[in-house]
């Protein structure tokens, strides 16, 4: 007999051990906490991980080592540097606008922490089920240009301007085609549930099942979220060459880690985000017909596939930003407005007519 | 040609002044850039120099020929063995002495070297310069080797100081061949890897053609040479034109692209490589026995006049002016740098540009700041 405890087990023993000892008003409340605790801990971990993979994937790629000094193979490297950042001592400059200088990046942060609530990592481990959970996701992620544009503004810094007037026009455009390439796998699903999202590729993942729209809708959110979170070849809002670093020129130690912390977290939520719609989530790999195959894949856990997609395309936008060189600003948004978005339009259109004529694989 | 107003009186409401540099990722050196902005327009700029000045002319004066040489190659780092031959050359033409063919030789190797492994650096920094991090590795891997040669013979990576009046300073390692053909056998091999990253990239593509477009009459009046002056389709290899140490008996092509655009800039440096290494490969393996310095004077004395020699840095035409009074120490000595000329073409190629592009045009003039200040 195996012995198999999911995430979704222990998480209903907890659950359910609350709901014993407290009342249920404070077993909710307690539970509140846990998740939030249990959120931060996963971006921390995340961040930190991610970190350490993007040095060894750029040494990989850059025919050099990367970090392999501090711990074995330079495992503790990004411990180190969170250590130094927290003695660093936070600036403001003279001129700055304080309180929103201070307040910057804690609202990129939170909103980027905000984005994983109705993320489902593994089967029935989700902290809130919402029925909007794709549109969630979307309006919540682009709310960080705010606290962008409020840092370049409060730092009363023209390189710091630049960036984040530049942030604000790259953000809130390809918001627009990240979206639609959402909403051609939500027409497909006719739901914008995370959990029905899944659910829905049981058969096979959506890449696959939607044709050519999906394929399309895949590539177009890809390079989207990629411009999205100002990550290279779309890092202009940064741009180290030409701004020294953009909105977050003026900030300093923890202050600065937040924005970089953020980051990360950016781009771990729209590679899960990516992961869940296109690549069916925490699903295994089914092919239709094929039960013994299917049954052997469901032995994977739930959690190893849903990490497994989401690294593997964090890799592919790590991958990007170790090839390209950085586009011009009236370039990128010139790529947004007559190519992708049109592209985007087009595919939503067929997507809405194959959803019509169910033609799906 | 137009007359450019000065800086400070092409104000308009909208425009702001921003300071490139000299603590700027993108000026590498010191170079300060004073910019005025309409957006991401750049409306005007004015270079401000002098941050690294070291007053090297005069310092010549109080040193003898031999030392001199040391000197020089603290100014373009990256063409140390040209600026050593530049003088060493103006020395030898005052003193009217023949440098052996083993020398020569040598000389010419030395120096195709220090052009690759200069634009492979610049090519790194390209990259660097927009945004894009391997091609810096990709770079510094082929110019390692080369450094390795280099102090395997001379015993420095940077700053030379090899070839000296007379000849070169000492004779060469007796693995330099064999480096050299390995070197050059890893080089073609790894070429194509440039290309494929980077100059196949439609991003860079697009960066760099029709961008920072300069004329044939403003290089012309503006002086400037080298690579430079040859994308916009000026003859001004001085190898070609003024041919020294031996380049008149060598086959080799002058680039000249017309355009005058990053893109064509670009082409021109990534085509002298080619041609650099055509060069070495036609001398490296019959580099003359004999001699490899012309015995001298412990303090050589140069006849009272004036000389004035050039020759092609990684960057363009270096010029000495030798002012001689018959001493063992120069009476005066100017240098022509490549990059101070260069320098000066760069507002007429920034204007009406966005402040990416001007990152680019920055870098595909490759200039080194010791240079410009001295």
């Amino acid at each position: 007999m195996l012995l198999t405890i999911t995430l979704a087990d222990i998480i209903h023993s907890i659950d359910t051990w609350l709901n014993q000892t407290l009342s249920p008003n404070l077993a909710l409340a307690a539970e509140l906490v846990l998740g939030g605790l249990a959120i931060i801990g996963l971006v921390i971990v995340m961040a930190i991980v991610m970190v350490y993979a993007e040095r060894k994937i750029a040494g990989f790629m850059q025919m050099r080592y990367g970090p392999n000094r501090v711990g074995k193979w330079g495992s503790l490297q990004a411990v180190a540097d969170v250590l130094k950042l927290f003695m660093k001592e936070c600036l403001t400059p003279k001129n700055a606008d304080k309180l929103m200088f201070a307040i910057a990046p804690f609202l990129v942060t939170a909103v980027s922490f905000m984005t994983f609530a109705p993320m489902s990592f593994a089967p029935g481990v989700q902290f809130w089920d919402i029925n909007i959970g794709v549109f969630y996701i979307a309006s919540v992620s682009s709310l960080s240009v705010i606290g962008i544009l409020m840092a370049g503004w409060a730092s009363n810094n023209k390189y710091a301007l630049l960036g984040a007037m530049r942030s604000g026009a790259q953000i809130v455009s390809y918001e627009l085609s990240s979206g639609l390439s959402l909403i051609t796998i939500v027409l497909m699903v006719g739901s914008l549930s995370v959990k029905d999202i899944i659910m829905s590729q049981g058969d096979l993942w959506w890449i696959f099942k939607g044709h050519i729209p999906a394929v399309v809708a895949f590539v177009v959110y890809i390079i989207a979220s990629t411009a999205e979170l100002n990550r290279a070849p779309f890092d202009l809002a940064e741009a180290e060459q030409e701004l020294t670093a953009g909105f977050h020129t003026e900030y300093s130690g923890m202050q600065f880690a937040m924005f970089f912390l953020s980051e990360y977290c950016n781009l771990f939520v729209l590679s899960m985000l990516a992961a869940t719609v296109f690549l069916g989530g925490w699903m295994p790999f089914h092919i239709p017909g094929l039960e013994v195959f299917n049954h052997l894949m469901d032995y994977i856990p739930g959690v190893v596939w849903f990490f497994g997609k989401t690294f593997a395309i964090i890799f592919l936008i790590m991958w990007f930003r170790w090839t390209f060189p950085r586009l011009r600003i009236d370039q990128l948004l010139k790529l947004e407005w007559k190519y992708l978005l049109p592209v985007s339009i087009v595919n939503m259109v067929i997507a809405a007519i194959i959803t019509l004529m169910n033609w799906f694989l | 040609m137009e007359i450019i107003k000065h800086f400070s009186e092409s104000e308009d409401e909208q425009s702001f002044v921003i300071n490139i540099g000299p603590q700027h990722p993108s000026t590498h050196g010191v170079l300060h850039l004073k910019m005025r902005l309409n957006g991401e327009t750049v409306v005007d700029v004015e270079p401000n120099l002098g941050y690294i000045h070291r007053g090297i002319e005069k310092m010549n004066e109080a040193l003898t020929y031999k030392q001199c040489v040391h000197l020089t190659s603290r100014m373009d780092y990256l063409s140390a063995h040209m600026n050593n031959q530049a003088v060493s050359l103006a020395v030898e033409k005052g003193m009217q002495i023949e440098v052996p063919a083993r020398a020569q030789a040598i000389r010419i190797i030395m120096a195709e070297l220090q052009r690759l492994a200069s634009h492979q650096l610049w090519w790194g920094c390209l990259g660097l310069d927009m945004g894009a991090v391997t091609p810096f590795f990709l770079g510094f891997r082929e110019r390692e080797t080369i450094l390795e040669i280099f102090e395997e013979s001379t015993g420095n990576r940077l700053t030379m100081s090899y070839i000296t009046p007379g000849g070169v300073l000492q004779d060469i390692h007796p693995n330099f061949v064999k480096d050299v053909k390995r070197w050059i056998e890893q080089f073609k091999k790894n070429l194509p890897e440039f290309d494929q990253l980077y100059t196949n990239n439609v991003i860079v593509q697009s960066r760099l053609k029709g961008i920072g477009r300069i004329s044939l009459e403003d290089v012309i009046s503006f002086g400037a040479c080298g690579p430079v002056a040859r994308a916009s389709g000026l003859a001004c290899d001085v190898r070609k034109r003024f041919p020294y140490d031996g380049y008149d008996k060598l086959q080799f092509e002058e680039i000249i692209y017309k355009g005058g655009d990053c893109w064509d800039r670009y082409m021109v440096r990534m085509d002298e490589m080619k041609q650099s290494i055509s060069i070495i490969e036609q001398l490296i393996d019959n580099i003359p026995s004999g001699p490899y310095r012309e015995k001298l004077k412990g303090v050589p004395k140069v006849p009272e006049g004036e000389y004035y020699q050039r020759v092609e840095t990684a960057r363009g035409e270096l010029g000495v002016y030798l002012v001689s009074d018959g001493g063992s120490k120069p009476y005066r000595l100017k240098y022509r740098t490549p990059n101070f000329a260069n320098l000066s073409a760069l507002r007429k190629m920034f204007i009406g540009q966005k402040i990416g592009d001007m990152i680019a045009i920055m870098s595909t003039l490759d200039l080194i700041i010791p240079d410009i200040d001295r």
